[in-house]
């Protein structure tokens, strides 16, 4: 038997997948999806550090309340991942501290 | 070119579609602003059109109930009688004399403003997750019930591959088969509330087959998946280094105390949690609604106290789906009446009325059985973060309490940074209230969402600003 | 239930400045209790950013009771761990000055600062960025003050009620003061409130923005006023605004007489991150409600002095109510009015930093000493009486 998933749940037939590429790595993304969605799909659950313990942090409210799925893309800081969909090309690089440099 | 709208609808999930089509229906020009690119608001969150989903109804709940809401809004933008602002997030509604402009920030990115006036305004904003703090909460893998839901029916994808969803409250259900149904292990059902309560509440149970229906439907679900269903148990601790792995879970007893040696460990990578859920106020506050606790108070008609701003849906008290419709639907008629000078329809409105006061009564008595756990605060350990975003330990709330002579939330948050953070409170409001021994407090948040002071620094375009 | 307490003296309002009362009277060898209606830093002083400043001040008596205040606070902030737990950051000032009159103006007051003790550095044009490198181009010149400092009003108020805690005084909060309590021949002799009399032969009057409405519980007139401030708050920053900066325009805007809105760019940085943007001032009574029109025009002073601000989002906003008194300067000392009523209220702005002063200043009086400071310039009953200008 055919094992469920999301795409099969809804019988799903995506347009092709692009690559984004997070910390350098690249990964696979179905349009429309957004990134915190591309990043689960690839295994990756956090991707920010807290500011003053370092604790790592992903997506926890999912509909763009909490703030805790904070990332970079293509150089803005502090974007919420669960909000934001991908695009072709994007570079997303995990955060650290306030997300901004000096 | 500028053109004046009559009716700006804020949200376009259940209650502001019921509304803009209402209204719409009855010659109210209607603007419907909303953050999503598509219609449906949490409740009838949908996947993008890319990924091709051919049978989105497999991830809904009474799904020709939206149907209907998307063909009725599809009809009305084809006659341009209602207007459908995508993306637009609404961070602050300004009224000034005669009428109101709606400030928002163009999506994605949120940094170009965009600006709609309006004469009357109606703030469909719905609710968000409540979560009370335990011990681990913050590793990654552990989700809201809600944003677990969210995932899935906006990105078809799993928060990992074996769930247990925890907390109390409605909303566990639907998660728990959902995710089921999508493919996701789901080892438990942790309700911290005793079924049995709803004995006391019998009569108005009977006054909602449909509901009682539901409940059966998704016990169904649960049987089906073979989801372990443990009432009145509570997550105590979540496990894990770099990562969820594990919970401990644990029973109740009547006083909420955690009873010695029922602790079980369920091994997992997601935990879906949460305890209930809160309005989103912030519009209507600033805009000087009057609030009733945390709801925005408002009439028989769904008008708040300030002219020409109504209000509908979770926004005005956590009750579900069709209990927005039927709110929605009523502030429509209102607005019709009231702005379109519409004769009124009493038989319309009774009904619609008589299906909000059954609705609220119902969940009223929901509330009442799924209340948290009585003893959540003794079981946050001092090193437990109270608030996510400023990582602020209970034992710093503990300390403004008892030290400080903190003797309510805004001297706590003063003291300790605990709702200073991005999310200004909304995760941790609750919490702190409740560890404090303090009532909540409404938070006066100017400002919606985050604004870049670039956009705040610009002087808005004119009167006839309208995209 | 009713309990009658007794003391030396109660001090109303725990805010920044009756913390600070309090804490210099217990040291001074009192018993003091502390009543507020509301909570410790309830009122202005959890609106307030924390100011400790001689920068903006002209030569005159609140400057000197600035620079006392500035020494105080700094032997408070090196007792063991306070400076710390109150964030006090000895940061200084920067005013920048956009044109040359404005530059010209500045320096004028820089040097009659100076000719009064105040360390007030000329930076030229060229050299404003080694002290701000992410100031706007541009500007014609500033002045350093290297005696202004911060802390965090609110975590300040609540340490030093504790030190005097510590130290032996009571704190009631959540208890109204109802009246003060007089004996036949009009001295004081306690506060009523509803959970019982509190006995004493003084009373200091800290109750900041509502330190008029006290006052009249006293049979007495005191007309404090409030000027409505809007403060703007970041996301969190890493350090890039290393002191507090302002526009020249801002001391004018301290002193003018205007009920209108004024503002006046001021930016600073906390050791929590985000940066504060202020300042606006109006009379409009005790209106809580936003204001998008001043906080816009916060945003575009601000932008204006800091152009990487633009791209840094807004996260909160609040607002406060400055105690404000018709002269500008506030009511330190004993009341000739009423024997044993003192007044330590109306700082208007500069509450955090003036309270230290006030604090010792009080506590000397209170304690029969001669205050270190004349306080005939902050006389509470200096104002004429509005019940002798009624007539036909």
């Amino acid at each position: 038997m055919t094992p469920r998933t999301p795409l099969g749940l809804v019988r799903a037939r995506p347009e092709p997948s692009f690559t984004v590429t997070f910390d350098g790595r690249r990964i696979a993304v179905l349009p429309g999806q957004t990134i915190a969605a591309a990043l689960w799909t690839a295994g990756v659950v956090s991707w920010r550090t807290t500011r003053d313990k370092g604790e790592p942090r992903g997506v926890f409210c999912g509909i763009g309340v909490c703030f805790d799925c904070l990332l970079t893309v293509n150089g803005r800081t502090n974007q919420r991942a669960c909000l934001l969909p991908a695009q072709p090309g994007d570079v997303i690089r995990t955060q650290e501290g306030t997300g901004h440099h000096g | 070119m500028a053109e004046r709208s009559r009716l700006a609808v804020i949200g376009a999930g259940p209650a502001g579609l019921a509304a803009a089509l209402t209204a719409a229906a009855r010659g109210v020009p209607v603007v419907l602003v909303d953050t999503a690119a598509e219609a449906g608001g949490q409740f009838y969150r949908q996947p993008a059109a890319a990924l091709g989903a051919r049978r989105p109804r497999a991830l809904h709940h009474q799904w020709r109930t939206w149907q209907r809401l998307r063909d009725g809004l599809a009809a009305h933008l084809a006659t341009g009688r209602v207007r459908h602002l995508t993306d637009h997030h609404v961070w602050c509604v300004e009224g000034e004399s005669g009428g109101f402009t709606v400030h928002a920030l163009l999506g994605p990115d949120q940094e170009e403003p965009v600006e709609v006036r309006a004469d009357a305004v109606l703030l469909a904003t719905g609710g968000y997750e409540k979560v009370l703090p335990f011990p681990g909460w913050t590793l990654p893998g552990v989700v809201t019930a809600g944003g677990a839901q969210a995932m899935l029916k906006s990105g078809l994808v799993l928060p990992g591959r074996t769930a247990v969803v925890a907390g109390t409250g409605p909303l566990l259900m639907p998660v728990a088969v959902g995710l089921a149904a999508a493919g996701a292990k789901v080892a438990a059902l942790v309700e911290a509330a005793d079924p049995g309560d709803f004995r006391r509440h019998v009569r108005i149970l009977a006054a909602h087959p449909g509901k009682l229906a539901e409940g059966a439907r998704y016990a169904a679900g649960l049987a089906r998946y073979r989801i372990g269903v443990h009432v009145r148990h509570t997550v105590v601790e979540a496990h894990g280094g770099e990562r969820l792995e594990a919970v401990t879970v644990a029973a109740l007893d009547s006083d909420g105390r955690v009873r010695n040696g029922s602790e079980r460990r369920i091994s997992c990578d997601s935990l879906a949690v949460g305890h209930g859920m809160l309005p989103h106020t912030d519009l209507a506050e600033t805009l000087g609604c009057r609030l009733d606790g945390v709801n925005v108070a408002v009439d028989d008609e769904q008008r708040t106290g300030v002219p020409g701003v109504w209000a509908a849906g979770e926004t005005t008290g956590i009750g579900g789906a069709a209990l927005s419709l039927a709110e929605g639907r009523i502030a429509g008629l209102s607005v019709a009446v009231r702005l379109g000078s519409r004769a009124p329809e009493p038989r319309s409105h009774a009904r619609a009325a008589k299906a909000r006061d059954g609705l609220r009564e119902f969940f009223a008595a929901v509330d009442a059985v799924c209340a948290p756990p009585a003893r959540w605060a003794e079981r946050v350990g001092e090193d437990t973060p109270v608030c996510r975003c400023e990582e602020v330990p209970a034992s710093a709330i503990r300390e403004a309490v008892d030290e400080l002579g903190a003797g309510d939330v805004r001297t706590v948050k003063l003291l300790t940074r605990a709702g200073m953070g991005w999310c200004q409170g909304r995760m941790c409001g609750p919490a702190v209230a409740g560890l404090a021994g303090c009532p909540p407090a409404p938070s006066r948040r100017p400002f919606a969402r985050p604004v870049p002071l670039g956009v705040l620094a610009r002087e808005p375009a004119g009167p006839d600003a309208s995209p | 239930m009713s309990n009658a307490l007794s003391c030396d003296v109660v001090v109303v309002g725990a805010g920044m400045v009756g913390a600070a009362c309090a804490l210099y009277a217990v040291r001074a060898g009192l018993r003091v209790v502390v009543v507020d209606r509301g909570a410790v830093a309830g009122g202005t002083t959890g609106a307030g950013e924390g100011n400790l400043l001689v920068s903006d001040k002209e030569p005159g008596p609140e400057l000197e009771l600035a620079l006392l205040s500035g020494r105080l606070w700094a032997d408070l902030a090196a007792e063991p761990g306070l400076g710390r737990s109150v964030e006090y950051e000895p940061k200084g000032g920067l005013v920048v000055a956009s044109a040359p009159e404005g530059l010209a103006a500045l320096e004028v007051l820089a040097a009659a600062q100076r000719s009064v003790g105040v360390d007030a550095v000329p930076v030229a044009a060229d050299r404003l960025h080694d002290h701000e490198p992410h100031l706007a181009g541009g500007l014609a010149g500033g002045v350093l003050y290297p005696q202004d400092a911060q802390v965090m009003p609110t975590l300040a108020a609540a340490r030093l009620v504790r030190l005097a805690r510590a130290a032996g005084a009571s704190l009631r909060t959540g208890r109204t003061v109802t009246a003060v309590l007089r004996t036949a021949s009009g001295a004081v002799r306690g506060v009523r409130t509803p959970h019982g009399d509190i006995h004493a032969p003084a009373v200091v009057n800290a109750a900041g923005t509502w330190g008029g409405e006290l006052a009249a519980r006293a049979g007495v007139s005191l007309p404090v006023l409030p000027r409505r401030g809007f403060v703007l708050v970041t996301e969190p920053l890493p350090p890039r605004v290393r002191h507090k900066v302002y526009g020249a325009d801002y001391v004018a805007d301290v002193a003018s007489d205007s009920a209108a809105l004024q503002t006046s760019p001021v930016v600073e940085g906390t050791a929590a991150g985000p940066v504060l943007i202020g300042a606006s001032r109006e009379r409009v009574g005790f209106d809580r409600s936003f204001s998008l029109p001043v906080t816009r025009r916060l945003a575009a002073g601000a932008t204006r002095l800091f152009p990487f601000l633009a791209e840094v989002r807004a996260v909160r906003a609040y607002l406060g109510f400055r105690p404000y008194l018709p002269d500008h300067l506030p009511a330190v000392g004993p009341d000739a009015r009423v024997p044993g009523l003192f007044h330590a209220c109306g700082h208007e702005g500069a509450g955090i930093g003036l309270a230290t002063g006030t604090g010792h200043l009080i506590a000397q009086a209170l304690a029969g000493r001669t205050p270190d400071l004349d306080l005939t310039p902050f006389r509470p009953d200096r104002f004429p009486d509005p019940t002798a200008e009624e007539g036909p």
